[in-house]
C-alpha cells in the first residue's frame, strides 16, 4: 500500500510526555517515557504484550493515574485536571480500544448517538442521524446501522468503534492493538482506515500494535517499548536498521516465521 | 540501585495486620463503604440521568411483574392451606383472613420480594456490570466524556430502591388474592369480609415497617450487585462470580436487615 503524502506540522506539539513512571503493586511497568507526538502525526508504539502499552494510553486517556511524570494533551496537564475539565478533553481523544467496546445492549445507532446525544445536547433528532450516517459511511458499514455488536464480524466492531469515536470529531485518536486477533486482509483494511481517517480528519493518533506490518503501515514514527522505557525511535527503516538484537527476533518473529 | 532494591522488596514476605484473609475482608469492607459514600456523593450532584432511571425502572420493576405474580399468588395459597389445618384443631378458622394478612403483610411480602429480586435483579445487575467492566465498556463510556459510576450504578440503585416498595404492595395484594381464593373456596367468605377481618389487626405501623423494609432491600440489592459488577476483575470467571456473589451476599444481607429492622419496629409497638 502506497503512503500518501502527510502534513505534519512540527511546531505544533499535541502531546507531550515526560519521565513518566507507572506500577502495579510491585511491577514497575513504566519506568520514565518521554514522547512527543505532533500534529498530523502517527507514532506507533510498538512492544510485546504486557510490557505497558495499553497502560500508556489509558494514562493519556485519563483512565489511569500515573505514580510520578506530567502528561500534557492538547495544552491541558492530564495529571493536574479536574473531573470536569477531563471529561471536556475526552471529548477531544477518540479511543479504539482492543476488544472494540461497544455496548451489547444497543444497536449500532444507539452506540453511535450515545457520545452525542450525551454530549451535544444542542443538536436536532435529524442531525443526530446525519452525523450517524457520515461516520459510518467513513467507515465503509452504513448497511449495519441497525445491527447488533452482536451480529457483527471482528473487523466490522473494531470499524463501528473507531466510527464511534470519529462522530465527535477527535483531535487526537488512540488506538489500542487495532488488528489484534483480526485475518491479514481485514488488518489491511483497519491500517487503511487508520490512514483515512488521518486524512480526512487531519488527527494525531497513538497506535498501540505489536503487528509489525500495521505499525509500517500507519506509523510516520515508531517508539519501541521494552522493559518499561523507549530503547528505540525513529522511522520503521530506522528502527529495524539499528542492529538491536532486542527487536531483531520481533522483526524475525512478525516477517518471516 | 533501584532494581536490586525493587528485587530485595519483592523478596521479602509480605506483611498482614491480621490475617491474609481478615485483612481481605476489612478492606473489602472499606472499599464497599467509600462505594456506598460515592454513590450518595454522586445522587446529590448534577446531572442526573432521569431517562436512565426510568428505563431502569422498566427494566427491574415492570420485567419482574410476571414472576411477583406468579409468586406472590402461590405464596397465598399456600400459606393459608398450611394454616388451616392448625386453627382448625382449635376451631379458629375465622381467624385465618386476620392471620395471613398479618403473616403476609408484616414478613412474607417483603422478605420474599427481597429474596426474588436480589435473585432475579442482582444477578442481572452483577453480570450485565461485571461483563462490562472485563469488555471495557465502562472505560469507553468514560472516554466518551459519561460518567459511568452516575449513568450505570446511580441509576440502578434508585431503581431497585424505587421499585422493591412497588413489587412489595403488589406481591401483598396477590397473596391477599390467593389466601382469599383458598379462604372462599373452603368457607365461603365474601371479599369485603375478608378484608374487613384481614385489616382489622394491621396498623400503620406494620405496612410502615414493611415499607421500610422494602427500601432498605431495595437499596441493598441494588448497592451490592452495582458494587461487585463494576469492580469485577479476571474475565469471565470473574462475571459469573460477580453475579453470584450479588446474590449470596444481598440474600444475607437482607436477612440481617430484616432481623434488625423487626427488633427496631417491635419496640414501637404498643
Amino acid at each position: 500500500m502506497e503512503k500518501k503524502e502527510k502534513h505534519i506540522d512540527r511546531t505544533k506539539l499535541v502531546i507531550s510526555i515526560r519521565d513518566l513512571h507507572k506500577s502495579f503493586g510491585t511491577n514497575h511497568v513504566l519506568r520514565g517515557i518521554d514522547l512527543d507526538v505532533y500534529q498530523g502525526e502517527n507514532v506507533v508504539v510498538l512492544g510485546r504484550s504486557g510490557t505497558g502499552k495499553s497502560v500508556l494510553i489509558k494514562i493519556i486517556a485519563g483512565l489511569l493515574k500515573p505514580d510520578k511524570g506530567s502528561v500534557n494533551v492538547l495544552g491541558n496537564e492530564v495529571t493536574a485536571i479536574s473531573y470536569s475539565g477531563l471529561e471536556q478533553l475526552r471529548l477531544r481523544i477518540g479511543f479504539s480500544f482492543q476488544s472494540s467496546a461497544l455496548y451489547d445492549s444497543m444497536t449500532v445507532r444507539e452506540n453511535l448517538e450515545f457520545p452525542l446525544l450525551r454530549n451535544s445536547k444542542h443538536l436536532s433528532r435529524k442531525q443526530v442521524t446525519e452525523a450517524v450516517e457520515k461516520a459510518l459511511e467513513a467507515v465503509g458499514l452504513s448497511q449495519t446501522i441497525n445491527q447488533w455488536p452482536a451480529e457483527l464480524s471482528g473487523g466490522q466492531r473494531k470499524r463501528i468503534g473507531i466510527a464511534r469515536t470519529l462522530i465527535m470529531q477527535p483531535a487526537i485518536m488512540l488506538y489500542d492493538e487495532p488488528t489484534a486477533g483480526l485475518d491479514p486482509i481485514t488488518s489491511m483494511e483497519i491500517n487503511e482506515l487508520i490512514n483515512e481517517v488521518q486524512q480526512l480528519f487531519n488527527t494525531s493518533s497513538i497506535i498501540i500494535t505489536h503487528d509489525l506490518t500495521c505499525a509500517k503501515e500507519t506509523g510516520d514514527r515508531m517508539a519501541v517499548l521494552l522493559d518499561g522505557q523507549f530503547v528505540q525511535e525513529g522511522s520503521f527503516e530506522d528502527v529495524f536498521a539499528s542492529g538491536d538484537e532486542r527487536l531483531k527476533s520481533f522483526y524475525d518473529y512478525n516477517f518471516i516465521t | 540501585m533501584h532494581d536490586a532494591s525493587m528485587k530485595l522488596k519483592q523478596k521479602q514476605p509480605r506483611r498482614y495486620i491480621f490475617t491474609q484473609k481478615l485483612d481481605t475482608f476489612f478492606f473489602d469492607v472499606y472499599a464497599f463503604g467509600q462505594f456506598v459514600a460515592r454513590f450518595f456523593r454522586a445522587l446529590l450532584l448534577p446531572p442526573y440521568e432521569f431517562k436512565e432511571i426510568i428505563r431502569q425502572c422498566y427494566m427491574i420493576g415492570v420485567k419482574s411483574l410476571s414472576l411477583i405474580t406468579l409468586t406472590g399468588f402461590i405464596t397465598g395459597i399456600v400459606f393459608t392451606k398450611q394454616s388451616r389445618p392448625s386453627l382448625s384443631d382449635f376451631g379458629a378458622t375465622s381467624w385465618l383472613p386476620s392471620l395471613v394478612a398479618i403473616a403476609i403483610i408484616r414478613a412474607l411480602a417483603p422478605l420474599v420480594t427481597g429474596l426474588i429480586t436480589a435473585g432475579k435483579v442482582g444477578s442481572n445487575i452483577g453480570a450485565e456490570l461485571g461483563s462490562m467492566k472485563v469488555t471495557e465498556q465502562i472505560d469507553a463510556m468514560e472516554v466518551s466524556a459519561t460518567n459511568p459510576f452516575k449513568f450505570l450504578v446511580v441509576t440502578r440503585v434508585i431503581a431497585t430502591t424505587c421499585m422493591v416498595p412497588l413489587l412489595m404492595l403488589y406481591m401483598a395484594l396477590l397473596a391477599l388474592l390467593g389466601a382469599f381464593v383458598n379462604v372462599h373456596s373452603n368457607e365461603q367468605t365474601s371479599f369485603i369480609s375478608f378484608i374487613e377481618n384481614g385489616f382489622h389487626n394491621i396498623s400503620f405501623l406494620d405496612i410502615f415497617s414493611s415499607l421500610l423494609k422494602s427500601i432498605v432491600f431495595g437499596f441493598t440489592i441494588g448497592i451490592v450487585s452495582c458494587y461487585q459488577g463494576y469492580n469485577t476483575t479476571q474475565g469471565t470467571q470473574g462475571v459469573g462470580r460477580a453475579a453470584n456473589t450479588s446474590v449470596v451476599l444481598a440474600m444475607f444481607l437482607i436477612f440481617i436487615e430484616e432481623i434488625i429492622i423487626v427488633q427496631i419496629t417491635n419496640w414501637f409497638r404498643p
